[in-house]
């Protein structure tokens, strides 16, 4: 199941769907990292709100799409976390450590905003 | 003595993906609450995991369990990999020989009540784990 991404101006954003696999995330990694290139974006927004489990390997795979994002000079955020999943989190170890994290989508988008308004 | 058994063969990431859904919709019917629910499918993605990392391919076994007073989830994850020489270092959080960050272990540990685990090199690997309904 490949993830959708969608070009909002300057922004990528990529929704989760619940059941993605090691391989759908892998593929996510290399389509994400080529369209931040390939549309010069200053900005990812990953919407985790769909999923329903955050285990070792999603979150390690979130922080190298965030930090190879970084290396083109452009931000991540991770959105809609959901609270039983941060929990489970926590739990297991997993901090997303350097990673922006916001509400929701829209809460994302305002970070970003304010960001770059600031950068201007 | 438990009424529901589900066997989950493990041999790819699509099956780790399978075993934690199975495992999450047992826990809900079993009346786990969600957020439990959750903890349990991540140890179940995490056990599942090491199965394919490290062995390939084994299964999954999840069931029923009841005590005088409570009811809970058992998950039994086997395989007849490698096996684990040195249990408790595989059990300090950081420590991983697959690339991996080296929480599977001990973070399962952490998400669950009870934890057992039975492996020796060239024998394969089995991990038992129970979670108790509050």
């Amino acid at each position: 199941m490949e993830v959708p991404i969608l070009k909002q101006g300057q922004v990528l954003i990529a929704t989760f769907q619940a059941a993605l696999s090691d391989a759908d995330l892998n593929q996510l990694r290399s389509a994400l990292v080529q369209q931040v290139v390939r549309f010069r974006s200053r900005a990812v927004i990953v919407d985790v709100t769909a999923m329903d489990v955050m285990d070792s390997f999603a979150s390690r795979t979130l922080r190298e799409i965030a930090h190879m994002i970084r290396l083109r000079g452009a931000e991540t955020v991770i959105v809609g976390i959901q609270p039983e999943v941060a929990f489970a989190m926590v739990q297991l170890g997993l901090t997303l450590e350097g990673v922006a994290t916001a509400l929701d989508l829209e809460e994302g988008l305002a970070y970003l905003n304010q960001k770059f308004k600031i950068m201007k | 003595m438990s009424r529901v058994e589900i066997r989950v063969t493990i041999s790819s990431d699509q099956d780790i993906v399978l075993a934690r859904q199975k495992g999450r919709s047992l826990a809900l019917e079993l009346g786990f609450s969600s957020g439990d629910a959750t903890l349990i499918a991540t140890a179940i993605s995490e056990l599942a995991r090491n199965i394919v990392s490290y062995a390939g391919n084994g299964q999954i076994l999840l069931r029923d369990i009841q005590n005088s007073t409570r009811v809970g989830i058992s998950v039994t994850a086997s395989d007849d990999g490698p096996g684990i020489p040195n249990i408790s270092q595989a059990l300090r959080d950081g420590f991983s020989t697959s690339g991996s960050l080296g929480l599977g272990l001990p973070g399962v540990r952490r998400l669950m009540d009870e934890f057992e685990i039975n492996s020796k090199p060239g024998q394969g690997t089995k991990v038992g784990v129970k979670k108790w309904r509050p």
